[in-house]
């Protein structure tokens, strides 16, 4: 079942949302499918964009040994593409451009019968240490996310999130300050920000981040000192940064850390109601997503004949597009859930 | 403002009161007179601006926001100056964040058709934090948690000052505390507390846990009422009535103190009289609490009087520092004369025996009242607990076999475990909540109810799991009293967790009937002064 998106403007016959998602049919091939398929190219790694089972993968190197350490056998047969370079498949021609959002993240630029798309995957365009920053690249039409598609959300610059931390630590240095981070991207990009502020006392994680913050390493991130909290003495953690899934808060795998202080970093944190849900006592406002303003700008940058929106919250988004006097629609994904929401 | 937002912020998501006093004393300690000052008194309610209204930010911003966009960002987020604090447009770029004492003193002489643009102006020169601080300010929604014991109690472990130093004081300050904080500081010496009728902190009673603590001391017996303890001040022709924690209460009691005229400072309990010229049930004198006016109704319906039980100043004479019995017989003579409707005296009950105070204490619960209070006759009046001069003695509590049906995870330490319990009793075959009590057993028990919890969940709420319902609890509690809010039409006062019954089947836990029949025809009252009842 393939139904091509219908547009006033142009034929887009050649893209097509069918229940694995988007669909290029004149490459053959999908993008980010939600379910295996014979051809798939991923923009990065997080689980509801990178998928197992797949028979054929193009990515970016990274986001390919992401996948190959998270999936093993299952990743499929990667191939991976740097940033750039161009690729023919079948009559489309293709390339990864860095989006700024997690090591190896791309937006992937489609160009077939003169007309030019380009799938942002999940972006930001503030400054990261841990990757590439964004790239602009004018096009007909822009697929672009929605995660914080409201203008309440803005997110604070990250450095003065990272300094509240650190104000936090010097107000209540017997307790360890426990940190929930999403272990792909946010854990190790949260790391560089305290390294870069100047904290160079060893951070303690949760074994569950410690195979991907590594590969960040071998990638030529520096992090300093990572030392592994589930083997720390609970007193070397007093007023320590402990980092952990945010799953791990509240949960019997905090009692070996001295009086926890729970934080989050995440965008999501910028609603209150959401931080105190959570029992949050240190909502940290840091995000791998683009905000409201982010959103906006890119657009008006991009100035792209048409806007597809999709993944997270599609309905402010288009509004503001239309305003504006852009054609725009919501392009409704399977699977596309808050998993790396964050 | 940026400083008393950014506590704002914390304060609103930090439960245990060790860490708001951390935040407290930073505060005070970093930030400079005045500002200081207006903060404190803004979390402590001494500062009421109420210049917004929600229609008017509602305005403000829709002067600024695409209506549709509104629309769905407060629909997400839920609380109006939230989404106005973050839909504001800009970043703050307008200029140098305002100092809070700049918006309270510019704010108190601005017209109200001036307002709006003040109010627009100073959010444009502050961040989304800054200006969720300054509409909850506006709108008087500061609730965090600071109550102004709370708060006193910061200063004093900041200063290291006595708090009943800074309690007595606080009556006769005014925000923004220039003086308070020139003395804390040790800048200047402690200002005067007598400007105004002023309060002197409580005596307070330790709980007597083994009797003989009383050996060998001569004792003054009383009964331990079923009201709030208040403290009555008349000098310098003005009257005054105080909290516990030295709220000026005034306001809420004009029948009490147009009936009371005794130049004096007198401690007793508050209590409304009932139909037959008795004192009422607790639930009566509640009508009257928490509340900064008072209805002529309410005043016919529940009037007050004070059941005074000693005197620290007559006529302007601090009596203090005289020894109990001294102070009582003066009390005495003042009530000889002037007692009445709004004032009588607490009785001094005589024990003929050696057996007569545990039977006292055991007639407690049959007479309505919470136990007795045990003073020492030789006792000068000190503020604060003085171990082994004052004791109280509470009625024992009743018990119940509950199911254990919700538990939620603590804060603080006991982030990780669940330990705080709502339970249960039978009606017909169906649980009725009746409770909810925190964890009172050892860590070995706590952590063995924590593992049963997450082995029996059947259904998670964020915080909260709902458990299979197989465990019993036996509950202690002080009395039951009707409630609209539970299902089960009742609620228990002061719940604890005596045991955990592994042992007991569910079915065998009690049923509601025989809860109910505990319900006593006078509710009895919170320890007077164990609860904040006045904090507002
Ligand atoms: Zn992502
Ligand atoms: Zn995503």
């Amino acid at each position: 079942m393939q139904q091509p998106v219908k547009n006033k403007s142009g034929p887009f016959d050649w893209l097509a949302v069918t229940e694995a998602g988007l669909y290029c049919r004149p490459g053959g091939f999908h993008v980010d499918p939600s379910r295996p398929v014979p051809k798939a190219l991923i923009t990065h790694g997080h689980g509801d964009h990178a998928r197992p089972g797949h028979a054929a993968v193009l990515t970016t190197p990274a986001t390919g040994a992401i996948m190959r350490a998270r999936f093993g056998a299952e990743a499929g047969a990667i191939e991976p593409v740097r940033y750039g370079e161009e690729r023919r498949i079948g009559e489309v021609r293709v390339r990864f451009v860095p989006a700024g959002h997690i090591l190896g993240s791309a937006q992937i630029v489609l160009e077939h019968a003169g007309r030019r798309v380009v799938v942002s995957g999940d972006y930001k365009r503030r400054r990261d240490p841990t990757c590439a920053p964004f790239e602009p690249v004018p096009c007909d039409v822009f697929i672009t996310e929605a995660t914080f598609a409201l203008p309440v959300f803005r997110h604070p610059p990250a450095e003065a999130e990272i300094a509240r931390l650190l104000e936090s630590l010097r107000l209540f240095p017997e307790r360890a300050h426990l940190v929930g981070v999403y272990a792909l991207g946010k854990c190790q990009r949260v790391i560089a920000l305290l390294r870069e502020a100047g904290y160079d006392r060893p951070i303690y994680l949760h074994g569950a981040l410690r195979a991907l913050t590594e590969f960040y390493v071998a990638e030529g991130v520096p992090l300093g000192a990572l030392p592994d909290a589930t083997r720390a003495a609970k007193d070397a953690m007093k007023g320590a940064v402990v980092l952990a899934p945010p799953a791990a808060i509240g949960e019997r795998w905090s009692r070996r850390l001295p009086d926890p202080l729970a934080a989050l970093a995440s965008g999501w944190m910028r609603v209150r109601q959401r931080a105190k849900q959570h029992g949050i006592e240190l909502p940290l406002v840091i995000s791998d997503h683009a905000d409201w303003d982010e959103l906006t700008a890119t657009i008006t940058e991009l100035k792209p004949g048409e806007v597809w929106v999709t993944h997270g919250r599609e309905e402010a988004l288009v509004h503001w597009c239309r305003s504006q006097g852009i054609a725009a629609r919501a392009l409704m994904l399977a699977g596309r859930a808050d998993e790396d929401g964050t | 403002m940026k400083r008393f937002a950014a506590l704002l912020d914390r304060l609103v998501y930090t439960p245990a009161r060790n860490g708001k006093l951390a935040l407290l004393a930073d505060y005070v300690r970093t930030v400079p007179d005045p500002d200081r000052g207006w903060g404190l008194a803004a979390l402590t309610g001494e500062l009421a601006l109420d210049h917004a209204k929600p229609a008017l930010i509602r305005a403000l911003i829709a002067d600024r926001t695409d209506p549709t966009l509104f629309a769905l960002s407060y629909d997400y987020v839920g609380d109006l100056a939230e989404t106005c604090a973050l839909l504001w447009p800009g970043d703050a770029g307008e200029g140098p964040a305002p100092r809070l004492s700049e918006i309270v003193e510019t704010l108190r002489r601005t017209s109200k058709a001036e307002t709006p643009r003040r109010l627009a102006g100073w959010l444009d020169r502050l961040d989304a934090t800054g200006r969720y601080g300054f509409l909850k300010l506006l709108t008087g929604g500061l609730r965090v948690g600071v109550s102004a014991r709370l708060a006193k109690t910061a200063l004093a472990e900041t200063f290291a000052k006595p708090v009943e130093d800074i309690e007595e004081l606080w009556p006769a300050l005014s925000p923004p505390y220039a003086s308070l904080f020139a003395w804390l500081e040790d800048r200047a010496p402690r200002p005067s507390p007598e400007a105004a009728p002023r309060f002197r902190p409580f005596m307070l009673a330790h709980a007597l846990e083994d009797r003989s603590d009383l050996g060998g001391h001569a004792w003054q017996v009383e009964w331990k009422w079923d009201g709030v303890r208040v403290q009555y001040v008349c000098e310098l022709g003005e009257k005054r009535l105080f909290s516990r924690t030295g709220d000026d209460i005034s306001g809420a009691f004009p029948d009490l103190l147009e009936g009371v005229q005794i130049d004096a400072v007198i401690d007793g309990e508050l209590l409304v009289r009932g139909a037959d010229g008795e004192a009422a049930p607790f639930n009566d004198l509640q009508q009257r609490l928490n509340r900064k006016t008072v209805s002529t109704r309410m005043l016919a319906a529940y009037p007050a009087f004070l059941r005074a039980y000693d005197l620290l100043v007559e006529a302007g004479d601090d009596v203090r520092g005289l020894p109990l019995e001294e102070r009582r017989a003066r009390l005495e003579r003042l009530m000889a004369a002037h007692a009445g409707e709004r004032i009588d005296v607490s009785e001094v009950l005589t024990l003929s025996d050696p057996d007569a105070l545990a039977r006292l204490q055991a007639e407690a619960r049959a007479l309505g009242r919470e136990g007795l209070m045990l003073k020492r006759r030789d006792s000068v009046y000190t503020a604060g607990r003085v171990k082994g001069l004052w004791f109280k003695w509470k009625r024992d509590p009743h018990t119940a076999d509950a199911v254990l049906m919700y538990a939620q995870r603590g804060h603080g330490k006991r982030s990780s475990f669940y330990s705080d319990y709502t339970f249960g009793v039978w009606r017909g075959d169906e649980l009725v909540p009746v409770g909810k009590a925190y964890f009172g057993f050892t860590d070995a028990e706590l952590k063995r109810l924590d593992a049963w919890v997450r082995d029996h969940t059947v259904q998670r709420f964020g915080p909260v799991r709902e458990v299979e319902r197989r465990l019993v609890l036996e509950v202690a509690f002080d009395s039951v009293h009707p409630s609209a809010r539970h299902k089960s039409g009742l609620a228990m006062r002061f719940p604890r967790i005596a045991r955990i019954r592994w042992d007991k089947p569910a079915a065998e836990a009690d049923h509601l009937e025989s809860l109910a029949k505990l319900v006593e025809p006078r509710a009895p009252a919170a320890a007077s002064g164990d609860a904040d009842l006045f904090s507002r």
